[in-house]
């Protein structure tokens, strides 16, 4: 259960590699969070969950769950979640980190690549999330937290394909988020801007950074006041407001 | 029956959670009720939602609200005890029992709360010291437990499950009725003795020295005075007043007593308005208006018992965010940590305007309950204050260390291993809700959160 300062005590976190995931995790488990479950591709075979299960029980977690979980494979979404409950019970706080940047130039060059790279960026993440609103209903509380990204608030020339998937996230929260108003369950959008991790390793930085841990203070401190949606570093939201409103002729000549 | 999904909190209004909310009229429907929530999500029993926390509420399963329970009211003058359904709230009791000149055992700083969370919470007054808890005084209570049955139980009939109800949150059972003792008084005003303290050794000091000669005492704190005036207060200490010691004017209709508030707080409030600015200053005034020391006054039930009462919806005032409440006791000789978290509060200028310190005095034989002979203090602060959970988190460290625990039905946000470390007769309460309960058919948020 969520306690009245924000805590939770259950976390699952859909990418489980996830750089800024894994800071989210870590942090909830610091502010008091037992258990975990890290889903994602590989968790048990292959390349397994080691190291991220290891950073978290350092962190204070008493249970870190490797759980496989493919974003492509949409039909077995449901089941990913039923696992879960299964292993940490009531989903108190779900974390949807999952999905990949990709290189525009790249997109622009494999248009079936760019379909692959859209499908998990966004369709997987229909199917994940709605499997996870579905449990929140009944469980009649917990709070899905969706990694958006300014990418997607205005879907720029440089980075179309990632942005324009992340502009259907956001709207896929946000509707969800209204679906799910009065029910005890909710969603939190989190939008960062710029976020140096090994995802964007190849774009060079932008103005109004923020740091993987910056994000996680940020949901920290959504959970705590109830926030339907969080801007990381918090100016973005007024940066923004009037990005919005640039003329496009303006919008298509940003540099980046 | 009509059933509706509704999210619920406690007073606190933190932590919403949705619950199909039901209202049983008889034990009967409660019975039912209990055992088509057994293999779904649960269910709590519900009164007036005044715990603070998460202690009525049950995420995704049912909630019981008493307030339709069947049936009402019986007074036994002769005996000196009432029987009332669990629904029934302390305000309409004592509407009912002033005029034959009788008043509850047992009153906190609210009459907003239900018969049965009066005795689930085992709840407390001013006059702990001289009277213990609201449990002390009940005769027997109906329970109907998660297999179907109906019980009647007492400190003479089933006394492990009684006492195991008496503080046990709701989670043994629905308390349907209850007869517990009603005491004489002749007047529904209160004679009642004011002085400031300076400073909390102070209070400390005359409580101890003269709580045995009142009835009811209790100690406002300013959480935000700091120097030599950390702690100060206002101390109050009464008893009813005997019809001869009323003025003229209220002589003619001694018991006249009417459930009523002075004014109410509009439902949307902007967040922040209670800082450490606006709450220093209303402390200040708070403290500066009271009497430095005056004797004899003659007041009424209201303002002496039920501070609370005053504004209607006093929790809206916290804002959006909510407010956290927080009450511990701790054993007499552990008063350096009573001290260190008045300090501690004083300096980080934690804003609470309700803070309020009492002698607690001989406990009940209930393995839950919560007053045990020592210092309690109790403070409400702002959910979203910075840096609240540690703030928390360390005292109940302090609490816990000095053989203190937490009030179950103020806590919203404390840890299972600390409230199992306060709680040493958890596992034998335990093993009577399991003999009545095997299913775990009744749970709340609270149980979850704390794995009680």
């Amino acid at each position: 259960m969520r306690n009245a300062v924000g805590a939770v005590d259950t976390v699952l976190l859909l990418g489980g590699r996830s750089e800024i995931g894994l800071a989210i995790a870590e942090r909830l488990v610091r502010g008091g969070a037992r258990r975990v479950v890290l889903a994602a591709r590989e968790a048990t075979g292959g390349r397994g969950l080691a190291g991220e299960a290891e950073r978290l029980r350092a962190a204070g977690a008493a249970e870190v769950h490797p759980v496989e979980f493919d974003a492509a494979d949409t039909a077995g979404h449901e089941a990913v979640v039923a696992e879960a409950v299964k292993l940490v019970g009531d989903l108190d706080a779900v974390v949807d980190a999952f999905g990949v940047l990709g290189e525009q130039a790249a997109f622009e060059a494999d248009p079936a690549a760019a379909a692959a790279a859209a499908a998990a960026t966004f369709t997987g993440h229909v199917s994940a999330d709605l499997a996870v609103a579905a449990r929140l209903r009944e469980q009649g509380h917990g709070t899905l937290v969706v990694l958006s990204s300014v990418a997607g608030v205005r879907v720029r020339r440089a980075n179309f394909v990632y942005g324009a998937a992340k502009a259907g996230l956001d709207g896929l929260a946000q509707g969800l988020g209204d679906a799910l108003h009065g029910t005890g369950a909710r969603v939190m959008v989190v939008r960062p801007g710029y976020v140096p991790t090994k995802m964007s390793a190849h774009v060079s930085a932008a103005p109004f950074p923020a740091s993987a841990r910056e994000v996680a203070d940020a949901v920290a401190a959504g959970l705590r006041r109830g926030a339907e949606t969080v801007w990381v570093p918090g100016v973005l939201r007024y940066v923004f407001a009037g990005m919005r409103v640039l003329p496009r002729s303006v919008w298509r000549r940003l540099p980046r | 029956m009509r059933t509706q999904r509704r999210l619920l909190t406690g007073w606190g209004r933190t932590a919403p959670t949705s619950a199909t909310v039901a209202r049983p009229r008889t034990a009967a429907e409660a019975a039912a009720l209990l055992k088509q929530a057994g293999p779904g999500r649960g269910a709590i029993p519900r009164g007036l939602g005044r715990s603070y926390g998460d202690a009525a509420q049950c995420a995704g399963g049912l909630v019981l609200d008493t307030a339709e329970l069947a049936p009402g009211f019986r007074l036994d003058q002769e005996a000196g005890t009432v029987t009332a359904a669990a629904g029934t709230s302390l305000a309409e009791l004592m509407e009912r029992l002033l005029p034959h000149g009788r008043f509850l055992p047992v009153t906190p700083g609210t009459r907003q709360v239900t018969v049965g969370g009066a005795i689930a919470a085992d709840i407390h007054g001013k006059n702990h010291h001289a009277d213990s808890s609201f449990g002390a005084h009940v005769r027997w209570l109906r329970l109907v437990t998660p297999d179907g049955a109906e019980r009647t139980v007492g400190p003479d009939r089933d006394p492990g499950l009684f006492w195991a109800t008496v503080g046990g949150m709701g989670l043994t059972g629905v308390i349907t009725e209850a007869e517990f003792a009603v005491v004489p008084v002749e007047t529904s005003a209160v004679r009642v003795d004011t002085d400031r303290t300076a400073d909390l050794d102070e209070a400390l000091a005359v409580m101890t020295a003269t709580d045995h000669r009142y009835h009811h005492t209790v100690c406002w704190i300013d959480l935000l005075a700091t120097g030599r005036a950390t702690g100060r207060g206002v101390l109050t200490r009464g008893r009813h007043a005997r019809a001869a010691e009323l003025p003229a004017r209220l002589r003619r209709d001694p018991l006249r007593f009417r459930d009523r508030s002075a004014a109410a707080v509009p439902p949307r409030v902007p967040p922040g308005l209670l800082n450490t600015w606006s709450v220093r200053t209303f402390n200040a005034a708070y403290y500066a208006r009271a009497p430095r020391r005056e004797r004899d006054r003659i007041t009424g039930v209201g303002p002496f018992f039920h501070p609370l009462d005053a504004v209607r919806d006093w929790n809206r005032l916290y804002g959006p965010a909510g407010l956290v409440q927080y009450q511990f006791a701790v054993p007499f000789g552990a008063e350096p940590v009573l001290r260190g978290i008045v300090s501690r509060l004083a300096a980080v200028g934690a804003p609470s305007f309700l803070a309020v310190l009492k002698r607690f005095g001989p406990g009940t034989p209930a393995p839950l309950s919560f007053p045990r002979p020592g210092w309690t203090l109790a403070l409400d602060l702002p959910a979203d204050l910075p840096g609240l959970a540690r703030l928390l988190t360390s005292f109940d460290e302090r609490v816990l260390e000095a053989g203190g625990a937490l009030y179950l039905a103020k806590d919203s946000r404390a840890a299972p291993a600390a409230i199992r470390a306060m709680y040493p007769r958890l596992d034998e309460w335990r093993e009577v809700r399991a003999r009545v309960d095997p299913d775990g058919a009744l749970t709340s948020d609270l149980a979850r959160r704390l794995e009680l």
